[in-house]
């Protein structure tokens, strides 16, 4: 019984990762409609410029986050405004088409430049610390995550409602023409608002690459759990972003529990009978 | 008097060379070497997926990053089928077909629920679902994959040679099959309900076409047609594996590079797209990560600056058709 009750909390410990990787798909979906089929790759980029940075400094990866966050917000305006926005209009082809192409890009260049070994960020003792609560033996650095994730999403739930800069988000996702009437920049807020979605990238690349090992090659994966996590929860509400995590972790480490083998495709299943029963999600955004 | 033809001047001089091209192909086995034989066979069911996603993504809207669920679903069937269920290797691809078809409604059902960008990640995690199942089943060899039998690619002919010409007809054939089909359905009464979705989903449905189900038809159809090339995929290749079977890059990024630079919504489209991607692939594969790199620089700024591809230049410059599937109005001066 206490190993189902482990994997149930060593799930939804996972989710709060999962829940990283959505936050920012969720962002961005939300100002401007885009899907960034590259997400997955960029997180993975941001824990490839973590290593660069523990190596060159030869500091701890979270204070690697002290650059690397920067660096990703800065790639993530000049993506937007240099790229992606020539890709938005009623049409959907041009974004998911030129997003599939940089994530080809992005996954080929880091196989240039880091080759296709797995490497991983060293934490040092953190990443095997963990404390005794009530039988069950709890990671420091899951919980960490999950803290992070609740954080996060916390965060952007405030930027969102409560800042100029929220209101300008709200104000071109509602309507850009009357929003550029109101004196907004779009094609800036837009730029805004992917930097905000790749620094949270960023701290989800770093905390990925400090959990497990990495190698190019698995952008593809975190995009499709990060994606299913929007899903789940229920697109348009960031708090269920988090719901949706949790849900795809616990059915993940179910199914690990089960067979080994069932981890990932248990989650994906979880994922395709919600979309069978509830097909908005679980937490959709009620319509105003 | 005015007169309404599909057909050019260009069209029919088109038709004529394809069959004088397809004549001179299917005499390959007796003038090109092995593996030049091979890549034509190759280019031959790279150019049949190319046909089919664009079906779907071009005309029916439903853009897929997941059709690899269907060739790697077609090349397991393949294997299944013909080691425990004695069927001919030929058959076999056809059944698989078959099953693939039926499995799409289901499939369907489910991710039609997500539109556009989220249906493309959707129908990815699809084609996951498949790898991971497949990866499961021991009989096929579990994570590892397993061989074609000895004896069932000896049932196909039993001379190597005789083996290669059969597999790369078997390839041409289908290429010709899916191109002859697609032209076909694009001419139908239906092709017409598909392009006018194309053009206005608000529009078509007001005049009484039923968006779903028309998806629903191609997205059915083309899947069976992916698991057949899919099939002929694998019985050219003797091995399959869930990673090969399954792969995002072989049977979907190719095949979005080859749609989208040839042009994309066009039949003519994906037979140039082929052409370059396999010149490009012939002179840069040494290159490795690179040439996949100038691949998909390439695709963006195709789809930034030319979003209509190399035959979309070249048809609003020379407004050439080479398959009539658009009306056209004659005026004949008087007195003719």
């Amino acid at each position: 019984m206490i190993e189902w009750i482990n994997a149930v909390v060593q799930g939804i410990l996972l989710g709060g990762l999962y829940a990283l990787f959505a936050a920012g798909l969720s962002l961005i979906f939300g100002v401007m409609r885009l899907v960034n089929i590259a997400h997955g790759d960029l997180i993975i980029l941001a824990a490839y410029l973590g290593l660069s940075t523990t190596m060159l400094l030869g500091v701890h990866p979270f204070v690697a986050l002290l650059i690397v966050m920067p660096a990703m917000a800065g790639i993530g305006y000049i993506l937007q405004r240099g790229l992606l926005n020539k890709t938005l209009g009623s049409d959907i082809l041009p974004p998911l088409l030129v997003t599939f192409g940089l994530s080809v890009i992005v996954q080929n260049a880091l196989l240039e430049g880091y080759t296709a070994d797995p490497q991983k960020l060293n934490a040092g003792a953190i990443e095997t610390a963990s404390i005794a609560v009530g039988g069950l033996s709890l990671g420091v650095l899951p919980l960490l995550t999950f803290g992070m994730a609740i954080v996060v999403i916390a965060g952007l739930q405030w930027i969102f409602y409560s800042t100029a800069l929220g209101r300008g988000f709200r104000a071109v996702s509602d309507n850009q023409d009357i929003a550029q009437l109101m004196g907004l920049n779009k094609a800036h807020i837009y730029g805004l608002a992917m930097a905000l979605a790749l620094a949270v990238t960023a701290i989800a690349g770093i905390l990925l690459g400090v959990r497990t090992s990495f190698d190019p090659a698995i952008g593809g994966g975190r995009l499709i759990f990060g994606f299913e996590a929007v899903i789940i929860g229920g697109l348009g509400n960031i708090w269920g972003t988090l719901a949706g995590g949790v849900i795809l972790g616990v059915a993940q480490t179910i199914g690990a529990k089960i067979d080994p083998g069932w981890q990932v495709l248990a989650g994906h299943i979880a994922f395709l009978v919600v979309l069978a029963v509830r097909p908005n999600g679980l937490f959709p955004r009620v319509e105003h | 008097m005015n007169t309404v033809t599909r057909a050019t001047p260009a069209s029919r001089v088109a038709m004529i060379i394809a069959v004088l091209a397809l004549i001179v192909l299917a005499a390959a086995p007796w003038w090109a070497g092995r593996a030049d034989l091979r890549l034509l066979g190759e280019i031959f069911l790279y150019l049949s997926l190319a046909c089919l996603w664009n079906l779907m993504a071009g005309y029916a809207g439903l853009v897929s990053v997941g059709q690899q669920a269907f060739v790697g679903f077609g090349g397991y069937m393949l294997f299944a089928l013909a080691i425990f269920g004695g069927l001919h290797p030929i058959v076999a691809i056809l059944l698989a077909g078959v099953l693939a078809g039926l499995i799409s409604v289901p499939i369907a059902a489910l991710i039609f629920r997500l539109k556009g960008a989220y249906f493309a990640i959707g129908t990815w995690v699809v084609a996951e679902v498949f790898r991971l199942t497949f990866a499961q089943i021991s009989a096929l060899g579990g994570g590892s994959g397993s061989s074609l039998p000895v004896d069932i690619v000896r049932s196909l002919a039993d001379s190597r040679s005789g083996r290669e010409a059969l597999s790369y007809w078997l390839a041409l054939g289908a290429a010709v099959t899916v191109i002859t089909c697609v032209y076909l359905f694009l001419r139908s009464r239906r092709g017409l309900a598909l392009t006018a979705i194309r053009d206005s989903e608000v529009a078509a449905s007001g005049l009484g076409i039923d968006i779903w189900r028309t998806k629903l038809e191609v997205y059915v159809v083309t899947s069976a047609f992916t698991a057949v090339i899919g099939g002929l995929l694998f019985l050219q290749k003797l091995r399959i594996s869930p990673d090969a079977a399954f792969s995002v890059n072989d049977w979907t990024a190719f095949v979005i590079f080859i749609v989208v630079i040839g042009g994309i919504g066009t039949l003519e489209g994906p037979i140039i797209g082929t052409i370059l991607f396999f010149l490009l692939r012939e002179t840069l594969a040494d290159f490795g990560t690179i040439y996949l790199m100038v691949l998909g620089v390439v695709a963006i700024v195709v789809m930034l600056k030319a979003p209509k591809g190399v035959w979309g230049l070249v048809r609003d410059r020379y407004d050439l058709e080479l398959f009539p599937l658009s009306y056209r109005v004659n005026t004949k001066p008087k007195g003719d």
